[in-house]
């Protein structure tokens, strides 16, 4: 894995601000293992009760979709407005579906 | 890429940020954009973290209990504001620790309203009242600036800025509130921080060469005298409520213009502290890079732990 020059890692941090929400990501840090990467994550993500939990990622761990490959993965969804409720007409009487 | 290519890019780019879209790390972006905001982001996060030396200067002298832990917790959170920035400088492609030496070396820039001095504790006051308000109006506007990582880093700092500028105001309160001694040492804070904190949101529109780009590019949102007039506008009433002086005779309400009129801003004084002649640019850098030297011993510390962690890991793995 590749270090930075202070020959510390990137991590990617993810909260979960309460249980029943998922991790949401906030940022990233600096730290030479996983369990460090935790206690700074606290002190810098958490100051005001932001969360409950903690995930640390490396961040040469994640693999991204390249953006010059959107219009190829996600344009094909933008035509299928079949796959919306509003595309089917119900009546009113029905109410609610 | 062709140049004719480059600028189709370019001109493609500018629409997209035009229409109000925000860019991602991974997004092709101008050279230009790239390299305006690692500047711009490693400045702002290089005075978050020379912003904590004039306070923390203070931490052993608040007066109560209750505005040490306030002062305590503020110095934490620039410390914090600096990591969640030079994060943000990170997703551009630049490595921390170069930013930092260039810190340390004394060849990056700061916010120049660091160094002036804080002799008294009405200082700290003063520093989270003005100093943080003006802070706070160029940093609410970059909450909508196009780059989305320095945006969401902004959006988290404007949270925490609200408390700083409160207790700033709290403690300018209580002495504008104490004995003719108390008010006058709050009177001479507001004297020597004003004409500083207008100066922090740069140059006049006609001397800035370079925010037209950065406008353009929706870096910035609002020009330089546009938020300082904001700043004045807002403050002024406050100083007002607490029986304090602004300390500018051409002050002036202006109906018509629906602004305060101000005076002349001495800029001479701006671009000298600017160039390195402030009272504190020499002892601010060298309080740094003590405190940078004085964490060696934690960085190696974290270092050995780490890896005596690994390496017991690997033993038990083996072993098992």
């Amino acid at each position: 894995m590749s270090n930075n020059k202070d020959n510390w890692k990137i991590w990617e941090i993810f909260i979960r601000s309460k249980n029943g929400i998922s991790h949401k990501h906030v940022g990233s840090l600096h730290a030479p293992d996983a369990e460090i990467a935790i206690k700074n994550a606290r002190d810098v993500y958490t100051r005001r009760s932001e969360g409950i939990s903690i995930w640390v990622v490396p961040s040469d761990q994640i693999t991204a979709s390249k953006p010059d490959e959107k219009e190829q993965l996600f344009a094909p969804a933008d035509d299928k407005v079949y796959r919306h409720p509003t595309f089917y007409h119900i009546p009113d009487e029905i109410g609610h579906m | 890429m062709s140049k004719e290519e480059m600028l189709d890019m370019e001109a493609r780019f500018e629409r997209y940020v035009a229409a109000e879209n925000k860019v991602e790390p991974k997004d092709w972006m101008p050279e230009k954009y790239r390299k305006t905001l690692i500047r711009q982001i490693s400045q702002h996060a290089h005075s978050e973290v020379v912003g904590m030396l004039p306070e923390a200067n203070w931490i052993t002298r608040a007066p109560s209990l209750r505005r040490k832990v306030a002062l305590l917790a503020k110095v934490q959170d620039e410390a914090g504001h600096g990591l969640y920035l030079y994060s943000a400088a990170e997703t551009m492609g630049a490595d921390r620790q170069d930013l930092i030496e260039d810190l340390l070396s004394g060849k990056a820039k700061y916010s120049s309203i660091f160094n002036y001095p804080t002799p008294t504790w009405a200082d700290i006051g003063a520093i989270g009242w003005l100093v943080d308000g003006a802070a706070i109006a160029n940093q609410v506007m970059l909450c909508r600036t196009s780059y989305g990582p320095y945006a969401r880093a902004m959006v988290r700092i404007c949270k925490e800025e609200s408390f700083h500028q409160r207790q700033g105001y709290e403690i300018m309160m209580a002495l504008a509130a104490g004995t003719p001694a108390q008010k006058k040492m709050a009177q001479d804070a507001l004297n020597r921080w004003w004409w500083p904190s207008l100066m922090m949101f740069g140059p006049t529109d006609e001397n800035s060469p370079n925010s037209a780009l950065s406008m353009k590019w929706r870096i910035k949102r609002k020009s330089n005298d546009e938020l300082r007039q904001e700043f004045i506008d807002k403050t002024v009433p406050q100083a007002e409520f607490i029986g304090l002086t602004v300390p500018d005779p051409d002050l002036k309400w202006n109906e018509e213009r629906g602004h305060y009129d101000f005076g002349e801003i001495d800029w001479q004084e701006f671009y000298d502290v600017i160039a390195g002649n402030g009272k504190c640019n020499k002892q601010r850098l060298h309080a740094r890079n003590v405190a940078h030297d004085n964490g060696r011993w934690v960085r190696e510390a974290a270092n050995a732990y780490a890896e005596k962690q690994a390496k017991r890991r690997k033993e038990e793995s083996s072993a098992a």
